[in-house]
């Protein structure tokens, strides 16, 4: 696929992100502005509440990742508008602040003093305001390098490593000369092959950089295990596909990031990239939390492969599942947007597949719904780093 | 028909990528790097997923899968027989 001329449809956010969803979100910050929330996406159609367990006495570096989780989530480029709501008012504003900073309209709510009722009823005055504002705004076309693509692979087997994960290493390695902003993670999921990443960095400082975080998880791993990681890394689903060890997984895992693109750089967990290129971002490998950080980082499309057949799915991120078995294929095509099980019979090539997934890629950045959109999976799972306080 | 995928001739261990792999059957191969085929017998019923041995695996030998290592062998594994954590562990954590 030639893409030196390839271009997408998507929405020019004022700091000039291009995003392909157009969705006015209401944020709750904590566990309890929830119900006010999701009353309020009751009350005004079109907009999308992305309620959570958490943000109550998070302190330090944790409480900073809650934060930044959800300035990130709300300054994503496929929100157009937001409404904050929090206990408290003082963290509202500081959310809807650090979300403004991207220059699109937010408005932020707190609920002591004013009670559920009165703020469900000012935040869906304020929310019906964005959301009749935001259904007027059209696509442009933007070049391809305007795309933030991020990858993460879930449920995984055999033929992820053979099949699934080279597609989108085959994609990644086509898009990644044409500037565009890539994205992997996984930290605990690359060990057995993290010599290879290690030598995949562009640069020493890149590498030392990655090498810091992947020891300091390995730790982490080594501090809390019980005998081993059975049943986690891998996980039961994955043992049941006929992945044996974790080091068999990661090698699996690696195949996402092709065989030509570099490491440009290495991000903390939802922190945004600077430039274009193939970044590192240090996180957890469970899929919902990884999707959610890469969203909260600025990404606007994933790419999931999966073996056993992950259902996973993201508010504000279009996640398009790939899978290469092909029982997944059979008994699970709901859930499949590309599939390249032909792959494993000789009858595609790893060209044509990653020209399947980017022909996927373009569709849905152009507004096709993916499975998991259709499906209304939205999972928002923000990662914790220790007990609250 | 393929019946397994390798990734590379220096591996260990093949991927049965078809359902309903009876022990006694002729499998087809084909080694994705070289781009090349080869025939094993399956010593075992295998999983679609699961890796069948194509090369003999001695107790604490290092498996070879992607040309790099993914465990040790924790029980002997012969050509075509079925290669998973009965019979191979992690050598991590």
């Amino acid at each position: 696929m030639d893409l030196s001329k390839a271009t997408f449809l998507g929405y020019k956010r004022e700091n000039g992100r291009i995003g392909v969803r157009n969705h006015v979100i209401i944020l709750p910050v904590d566990d309890l502005s929830n119900a006010a929330a999701q009353a309020v996406e009751n009350n005004i159609k079109g907009t999308l509440a992305l309620p959570h367990p958490y943000g109550r006495l998070q302190f330090g570096a944790d409480l900073d990742l809650h934060f930044r989780t959800l300035i990130g989530t709300g300054s994503n480029p496929n929100v157009a508008a937001v409404v904050v709501i929090c206990i408290e008012e003082g963290w509202a504003k500081k959310v809807a602040d650090g979300i403004a900073a991207t220059g699109k309209p937010v408005a932020w709510f707190g609920i002591e003093q004013h009670g559920d009722h009165d703020t469900i009823m000012r935040a869906s005055k304020k929310a019906k305001e964005f959301v009749q504002w935001a259904s007027e705004l059209r696509r442009e076309e933007r070049p391809l390098k305007d795309l933030w693509v991020s990858t993460k692979c879930g449920e995984s087997d055999t033929t992820s490593g053979c099949g699934a994960n080279p597609t989108v290493g085959n994609a990644f390695d086509k898009l990644y000369p044409h500037g565009a902003t890539l994205v992997f993670g996984e930290t605990t999921e690359l060990t057995g092959g993290e010599h290879l990443v290690a030598a995949r960095c562009r640069t020493d400082e890149v590498r030392k950089k990655f090498q810091f975080m992947f020891d300091r998880y390995q730790a982490l791993v080594e501090r809390h295990k019980t005998s081993d990681l059975s049943d986690s890394q891998p996980t039961k689903g994955n043992i049941e596909g006929g992945l044996t060890t974790i080091e068999e997984k990661a090698l699996g895992n690696i195949q996402k990031i092709g065989r030509k693109c570099l490491i440009d750089g290495v991000l903390d967990k939802a922190e945004e990239p600077t430039g274009p290129g193939l970044w590192f971002m240090d996180s957890s490998s469970a899929a919902a939390e990884m999707v959610t950080l890469v969203a909260a980082a600025g990404f606007v499309v994933h790419f999931f492969p999966t073996g056993q057949g992950n259902v996973i799915g993201n508010p504000i991120l279009p996640v398009i599942k790939l899978c290469a078995n092909p029982r997944t294929v059979r008994t699970m095509s709901e859930h499949i947007d590309v599939d390249v099980s032909g792959l494993l019979r000789r009858e595609m090539s790893p060209d044509q597949a990653g020209d399947a997934l980017l022909e996927c890629m373009f569709r849905t950045a152009n507004g096709r719904l993916t499975a998991a959109e259709a499906l209304g999976h939205r999972e928002f799972v923000l990662t914790r780093l220790y007990e609250s306080a | 028909m393929i019946h397994f995928v390798v990734h590379d001739e220096n591996d260990s261990v093949g991927v049965v990528v078809v359902e309903g792999v009876k022990a006694g059957q002729t499998l087809t191969g084909w080694i994705m790097d070289q781009d090349r085929e080869i025939t094993f017998k399956a010593a075992n019923d295998i999983p679609i997923g699961h890796k069948l041995a194509i090369k003999a695996l001695a107790k604490d030998a290092t498996v070879i899968k992607y040309g790099t290592d993914i465990g040790r062998v924790v029980a002997p594994i012969g050509v075509g027989e079925h290669a998973h954590v009965h019979n191979i562990k992690t050598k991590r954590w």
